[in-house]
């Protein structure tokens, strides 16, 4: 097994006895009790329940996963995992943390295929479906609002929700045009505030 | 054949998806429902946010509605290629990112990417909401409930699952 970097050293951010077991078990309760998303499960099971990390060593790892693309809380598995054990840890937890949802998800597929041309099962889904969309909504709207970014950045957002929302335009070149534009624009106003 | 162009369709449909998922999945939707429904036409509005809302009643990453969309377009090999092509593309990256940020620590230029990054991925992630409501909704009543699933999660902390169960009791008591 790889014994990764570092893990006599004090400046390790991961707690030693954290093994392949260890992140298996961690993960999977992280997977089994996300409903809602899974980022508070992963912040109390890792920081709280087993202990790996200190709540500023997670936040960081939480940082890089948050600025990469994918799930905020699956990059931080792989991170979480490479740091206890390298790649194959990295893959334990990928592993642990999919395995109930994915379970679940297929028996929601099969109950969908048997169930959604009663006519009851697709109103009820139909009303799922717009909340939803609300859900996603709101949630926007609570970031927003905690963030409180300042006007630059309202700008950018206000542009990105315009131009892939309603004009419908492709994300790609929207990714890739206004986030390094925002990311330059927060780095300018720092520079010019010092 | 034709499968095997089909299975490898939805791997590079994902794959490039899960590449600029800045933030998560709610800011691909818009592109994941253009590419989808109106680009390759795998499916139309009613099941592309059916799927969306059973992905959303389950726990997990809400990646995992690319599972969904994968086994409805081609079945349990379907779903297996969506979820590798949704999953494995960043958790490379990561993987390699962290090693190389590993090294680095606190460096001051992540807050800063973070600061910048975070109020476009909002944008999308709003978004996101903006054309799954236009997607789901054709009726005030439906527009009503996102209204209020919107409200429910922004004034409380309660679990978003009672927003689903609440709307689904809702749309049954009115009869559709």
């Amino acid at each position: 097994m790889v014994k990764t970097t570092g893990i006599s050293s004090p400046k390790h951010p991961i707690a030693p006895h954290v093994g392949l077991r260890e992140l298996a078990r961690g993960f999977f309760k992280i997977g089994l009790f996300g409903f809602g998303g899974v980022g508070p499960m992963s912040r109390y099971v890792i920081v709280e329940d087993r202990k790996w990390m200190s709540e500023k060593e997670y936040a960081a790892v939480l940082g890089i996963g948050q600025i990469l693309p994918g799930g905020n809380v699956l990059n931080a598995a792989v991170i979480i995992g490479d740091l206890a054990r390298g790649p194959m840890g990295a893959l334990t937890a990928l592993a642990a943390l999919l395995t109930m949802p994915l379970a679940i998800v297929i028996a929601l597929a099969l109950a969908y295929a048997r169930f959604a041309t009663l006519p009851q099962v697709a109103t009820a889904i139909g009303g799922c479906a717009s909340a939803a969309a609300g859900l996603v909504i709101g949630t926007s709207c609570k970031m927003a609002w905690r963030v409180r970014p300042g006007a630059i950045p309202v700008g950018f957002g206000l542009l990105a929700f315009l131009t892939v929302g309603p004009l419908r335009l492709s994300l790609i070149p929207c990714v890739l045009t206004l986030i390094p534009l925002s990311i330059a624009g927060v780095w300018l106003r720092h520079r010019h505030e010092r | 054949m034709k499968d095997e162009h089909l299975l490898w369709r939805i791997a590079t449909t994902f794959a490039s998806l899960s590449l600029v998922s800045v933030g998560g999945l709610p800011a691909v939707l818009p592109e994941m429902h253009r590419q989808i429904v109106n680009v390759l036409g795998w499916m139309d509005d009613t099941t592309f946010t059916s799927l969306f809302a059973i992905a959303q009643a389950a726990p997990g990453p809400n990646m995992l509605v690319s599972s969904l969309i994968g086994w409805k377009v081609s079945g349990f090999a379907g779903m297996g290629i969506a979820t590798a092509a949704v999953i494995l593309p960043p958790a490379v990256l990561a993987l390699v990112v962290g090693r190389i940020l590993k090294d680095l620590g606190d460096a001051p230029w992540i807050g800063l990417a973070k600061e910048g990054l975070t109020p476009v991925a909002i944008g999308f992630f709003l978004a996101g909401g903006f054309v799954m409501s236009r997607a789901a909704n054709h009726n005030w009543t439906a527009e009503a409930i996102t209204a209020a699933s919107a409200l429910f999660v922004f004034l409380t902390d309660q679990n978003p699952f009672w927003a689903l169960a609440g709307a689904a009791a809702l749309r049954l008591a009115l009869g559709g």
